[in-house]
């Protein structure tokens, strides 16, 4: 269900992107106009963050993180559930700002206050309720995916013989549980400002601007791992699978994962380079910042370790486990750039900025969710997918998203800023790529849909185990998964 | 599986082009006209060239597995999985080059961060939707507001050379001094970058940042807002002319005089047609992004003038709105942007235009009036 929820979200999303790139296909204004142009990027960007990419990770950790552990089920059932009804819920709200007087929040998926708070539309109330209930929504999950972990594990399987995507999991359920009441803090101090006389953020009462942006970071880049790391552990099941060899570096890539998760805490300022933090505190931040490519580096080089002198073959899975590992790469070296402060001084708020984000959550994120969907669908539904139409469905995504996502660095570079309904004529022929580009990996997701739906309806029967190199419990079960699968724990050795 | 491989090799090739081709200038930075732009874009290029070769390594590593350790091919696999030294090898090596590539990123930002000894000193303010620039120690300042027509953006027009990167008065600095600049906002946060000077610094309600800029070349250089700042972000230009001395002086001369002309303005007897057409002009500049042209305003964030309460009712309450603003609301007080003259000029109009005929007419003097006694 929450696979299903967040593909709808994904494709609610991402009709909203089609607009901006629509919007930014020609110079001039042709479509819509910048109020609702903004509303736009709002809403696209949190819907994808908090309504596609998150709950389809839980969506993922529900079905999955029982069978890996031999375990029957979720540890806490009943909370799982109303964990996922909140999120309709949240997203009704969200979405119901489109049609009221004044139109949706408009400023920015980090609602930067007084642009928030004094200037926003009075859907922002609304907006910052919907926060609330899906940070509910993401504890709960959170708090159910760690009792689970610790509690549900077969006996024999230790904390260091987890799957990884287990391991990748807990941590990033720690750091759920850690930055979700930090977002709903700076919301609540929000909602005082607006409607109850508060100046937290108003520097005309005395408050700060710049705290707002210490808060929202330090809840934002820890969300930035909340988003990949689940990635991170599906891609290292997937990768050993298709090359038949076991994963390189079992230990080191935990402790990658958990050296990241705790840098994570320390980097928030280098999303403010520019608004006049001291220098100490500046140095301090881009020390920390280029740091975190230290681990990040080891998983890479790892799975490509793994690859090395293995047996490779390239089904679907694969193919977007392997394009993930390449751009997410690509995504890591535009992150160091940023990382380096003076440079940012010229990348910051550019399209520099979104090629280097887009590129993490696309083929990081997105990438990340349809291989683990295609690695795992036969042991959801039973049957096999079409791979011919899986493969097409990969390289119409690589290519588009390439060509959508690529020349934003060039955008950047020549100086374009984002989040702008409008350019100059220099920016006209890239923005043109881009947009063709975005059109076709909009559409190609279409086919997503077209290929789960036929893999529910019937196929070829999928074997127990129907990759030839996978390892791991889940297995060692007939597809589809029995319902409460592992009654009587399977022994670990 | 021969032929996706063969595909997959092409389009790899193809993706790797465009990286090693970002030196060509059109996708790449520019190196630009001041010493920390020009060192930013060498620290910029170091960086690029070494992912570029960390690149290289590790994605040739990758695509040599891809190509030769193929299922397809009878590849064997291996079965290894561990090597403690290789891992601590490859956790030192990035850490090293990372540490290299700090040492020249810290001298830079240091550099960046000094901005002492100035030598002329200007403050910038961040308005919903336009730049004041002020001369401080000059006595006198000015907006520069986005010049681009209307009717290029709507598409009627051709589109100009400068589309959306030029403005009615551009901040006029001269060449070979160093220029403090002081960033604040009225609003909410915006932010000040001209690429060519590599200076981009926010600028923010209830804060003074500093920046400094020592441009080595006379020229017009072109930048934009970089934070977003509600409806209008994109259209907010800022547009530097660096003149050489001799020139910027007599510049700051006229300027200081036709402030000191603006003041005694103040105590002219205006007649009801002046104040219409200087009104006008104001009207569009400052008030029109928000009430529109036609005053009909974008209910309900942007009220109407035309037939509004306040601007066929009471002259004080209407006085009142557009001195000190509305708080809570995007209606800024503009008490402090506007001349009397322009103040006076702006209200006459507001209450005559539209249909809004109620033949009121405000003087500079009654502005001054009206300012002193609160």
């Amino acid at each position: 269900m929450y696979l299903v929820f967040s593909f709808t979200m994904f494709l609610l999303g991402g009709s909203m992107a089609m607009v901006i790139r629509a919007e930014l296909f020609q110079p001039g204004l042709q479509i819509v106009q910048p109020e609702f142009f903004n509303q736009m990027t709002t809403m696209h960007g949190l819907i994808m963050v908090f309504g596609a990419v998150m709950p389809a990770f839980v969506g993922l950790a529900n079905w999955m993180i029982p069978l890996m552990i031999g375990a029957p089920d979720m540890a806490l059932p009943r909370m799982n559930n109303w964990s996922f009804w909140l999120l309709p819920c949240a997203f009704l709200i969200l979405v119901s700002t489109l049609f009221m007087e004044g139109g949706a929040p408009n400023f920015g998926w980090t609602f930067y206050a007084p642009l928030s708070t004094t200037y926003g539309p009075p859907s922002t109330t609304f907006f910052i309720f919907a926060i609330h209930i899906m940070g509910i929504s993401s504890i709960m999950g959170a708090i159910n995916v760690i009792a689970t972990i610790l509690n549900l594990r077969a006996p024999g399987m230790t904390l260091m013989k987890m799957p990884l995507f287990v391991w990748t999991w807990l941590i990033t359920a720690f750091l759920l549980i850690a930055v979700m009441p930090v977002l709903a803090g700076v919301v609540t101090m929000m909602l005082m400002d607006i409607n109850f006389g508060t100046s937290f953020f108003d520097a005309s009462g005395g408050g700060d601007p710049v705290l707002f942006q210490h808060v929202f970071w330090f809840f934002g880049h820890p969300e930035v791992y909340i988003m990949i790391l689940p990635a991170f552990g599906a891609i290292s099941h997937i990768i050993p699978a298709f090359s038949r060899k076991p994963l390189f570096g079992y230990a080191s890539m935990v402790y990658a994962v958990g050296a990241i998760a705790l840098l994570s805490f320390i980097v928030w300022a280098h999303h403010m380079f520019t608004v006049g933090v001291p220098l100490a505190g500046q140095l301090f931040f881009m020390y920390a910042t280029m740091l975190i490519a230290v681990p990040t580096g080891v998983k890479v080089f790892n799975w490509v370790a793994t690859m090395f002198r293995g047996s490779l073959s390239f089904e679907a899975p694969m193919l977007f486990a392997v394009a993930f590992v390449i751009l997410f790469t690509i995504g890591g070296f535009s992150g160091l750039m940023l990382a380096i402060a003076p440079s940012d001084f010229q990348y910051h708020d550019t399209y520099f900025v979104v090629a280097h984000f887009h590129y993490v959550l696309v083929p990081g994120a997105i990438f990340g969710i349809f291989a683990a969907a295609y690695f795992w669908l036969p042991k959801w539904t039973g049957h096999m997918y079409d791979e011919a139409l899986a493969k097409t469905h990969f390289w119409l995504s690589f290519i588009g998203m390439n060509l959508a996502f690529f020349p934003m660095h060039f955008l950047g570079l020549a100086g374009m800023p984002r989040r702008i309904p409008d350019y100059a004529l220099q920016f006209a022929d890239f923005n043109m790529i881009s947009s063709i580009g975005a059109f076709m990996f909009g559409a190609t997701q279409l086919l997503f849909l077209l290929i789960v739906v036929r893999c529910v309806r019937g196929g070829e029967p999928a074997p127990a185990k129907p990759w030839e190199g996978a390892e791991g419990l889940e297995w060692t079960v007939p597809s589809p998964a029995p319902y409460h699968t592992f009654s009587t724990p399977p022994e670990v050795k | 599986m021969r032929v996706h491989a063969q595909r997959a090799g092409a389009l790899f090739g193809g993706l790797a082009v465009p990286a090693v081709s970002l030196a060509d200038w059109t996708m790449n930075m520019r190196p630009g006209v001041t010493s920390t732009s020009n060192e930013i874009f060498s620290l910029h290029m170091t960086i690029l060239w070494i992912c570029v070769a960390i690149g290289v390594v590790v994605f040739g590593v990758m695509f040599w597995s891809i190509f030769a350790h193929r299922k397809s091919q009878g590849h064997k696999p291996a079965n290894f999985h561990e090597n403690t030294v290789v891992e601590i090898l490859w956790t030192i090596i990035p850490f090293v080059i990372l540490v290299a590539m700090a040492i020249p990123a810290t001298a830079t930002l240091v550099k960046m961060y000094d901005t002492s000894e100035s030598e002329l000193d200007i403050r910038v303010t961040g308005y919903q939707w336009k730049w004041q620039y002020q001369y401080v120690d000059q006595d006198f300042g000015y907006f520069s507001t986005l010049a681009t027509p209307r009717d290029q953006i709507a598409n009627r027009q051709r589109k100009g050379e400068h589309y959306l990167l030029e403005v009615d008065n551009p901040l006029v600095i001269p060449v070979g001094r160093k220029v403090r600049l002081l960033l604040t906002a009225n609003d909410v946060i915006h932010s000040w970058w001209v690429p060519e000077f590599g200076v981009k610094k926010d600028a923010i309600p209830g804060f003074i940042n500093e920046a400094w800029v020592r441009v080595e070349e006379p020229g017009v250089y072109r930048g934009q807002c970089t934070e977003l700042c509600g409806k209008d972000h994109g259209f907010m230009p800022v547009v530097v002319r660096a003149v050489p001395e001799p020139e910027f002086q007599t510049w700051l001369a006229e300027q200081k005089a036709a402030a000191e002309k603006e003041r005694e303005l103040t105590q002219k007897d205006w007649t009801l047609e002046e104040l219409m057409a200087r009104g006008e002009k104001t009207y569009q500049t400052t008030c029109a992004a928000c009430h529109q042209p036609d005053g009909r305003g974008v209910p309900p964030a942007f009220p109407a003038l035309r037939g509004s309460p306040i601007a066929t009712g009471d002259l004080a309450a209407h006085m009142d709105i557009v001195v000190h603003g509305k708080s809570g609301t995007a209606m800024q007080a503009f008490g402090s942007q506007l001349s009397e003259v322009d103040l006076a000029a702006v209200i006459t109009y507001e209450r005559n235009a539209w249909g809004n005929s109620t033949g009121d007419m405000v003087t500079p003097k009654q502005i001054l009036d009206f300012k002193n006694q609160q």
